[in-house]
């Protein structure tokens, strides 16, 4: 069991489709350091569904540039779920 | 710069950002709004973005198409409710010589593509919507659950 202070402050947001199905466009998450982007994405997936229309592995940007899954999260980030682009 | 733009779009001021007297072409690319998609009436759409992420990633663009030319960008996306015919999409890349800019102006709207969070819900002539999903079957998602509509 973590503690609160042990434990990162990650501010995940949802975009377009992914903001529409959830219903929301961020949620302030608490996560057991260390941690990677999965793990606040499985975080994510408990603290507010329904979140099926993410996928398992979703486009994902840490503080404004894209990451991949196995990306370690920091106290603080900012973690963006990205629905597949379309812009151009 | 602001990269991201709620006002319709022109290509002279671009043109006019990138042009000197040393830089003797000037490639241009404008993406409008189609009339169709998927077999399917098209008669508007709304562009949305991540504004933060999207003016980052544009900054980085012209960058690096800078760094890996000779040339000078300019480019700007529009957001918000467009209808056909509309510009989407304006770059302006001036260099000496128009292989450099033919070059830079085609990797800037590629890479805009594959790397800038924009996203775009179409609104179609038998009254539906749906959110575009370039990598999906049939090119839309659904607006409920997770199957391509």
């Amino acid at each position: 069991m973590t503690t609160d202070s042990a434990a990162l402050r990650i501010r995940v947001r949802f975009f377009a489709r992914f903001a529409e199905v959830v219903g929301r466009e961020a949620i302030d998450l608490r996560v057991a350091a260390p941690a990677t982007v999965a793990d606040v994405l499985a975080e994510m997936r408990r603290a507010c569904p329904p979140t099926d229309v993410v996928p398992a592995k979703p486009l994902c940007a840490r503080n404004l540039s894209q990451v991949s899954l196995e990306e370690p999260v920091a106290d603080g980030d900012e973690l963006a779920l990205l629905p597949p682009l379309a812009g151009g | 710069m602001a990269f991201l733009s709620e006002a319709p779009l022109e290509l002279g001021p671009l043109m006019a950002e990138v042009q000197a007297p040393d830089r003797g072409g000037v490639a241009c690319f404008v993406g409008t709004v189609r009339d169709h998609h998927a077999g399917r009436g098209v008669i508007g759409l709304a562009y949305s973005a991540y504004a933060e992420m999207a003016e980052t990633e544009c900054e980085r663009i012209v960058a690096e198409a800078e760094g890996r030319w000779p040339v000078r960008v300019a480019l700007r996306h529009r957001l918000g409710e467009l209808s056909v015919g509309e510009a989407a999409v304006a770059i302006a890349v001036a260099s000496a010589h128009r292989e450099e800019a033919f070059a830079a102006c085609r990797w800037v709207i590629e890479e805009l593509k594959r790397r800038v969070p924009i996203w775009k819900r179409e609104r179609y002539a038998d009254g539906t919507e749906a959110w575009v999903d370039p990598s999906a079957q049939g090119g839309t998602a659904s607006l409920r659950g997770g199957k391509p509509g």
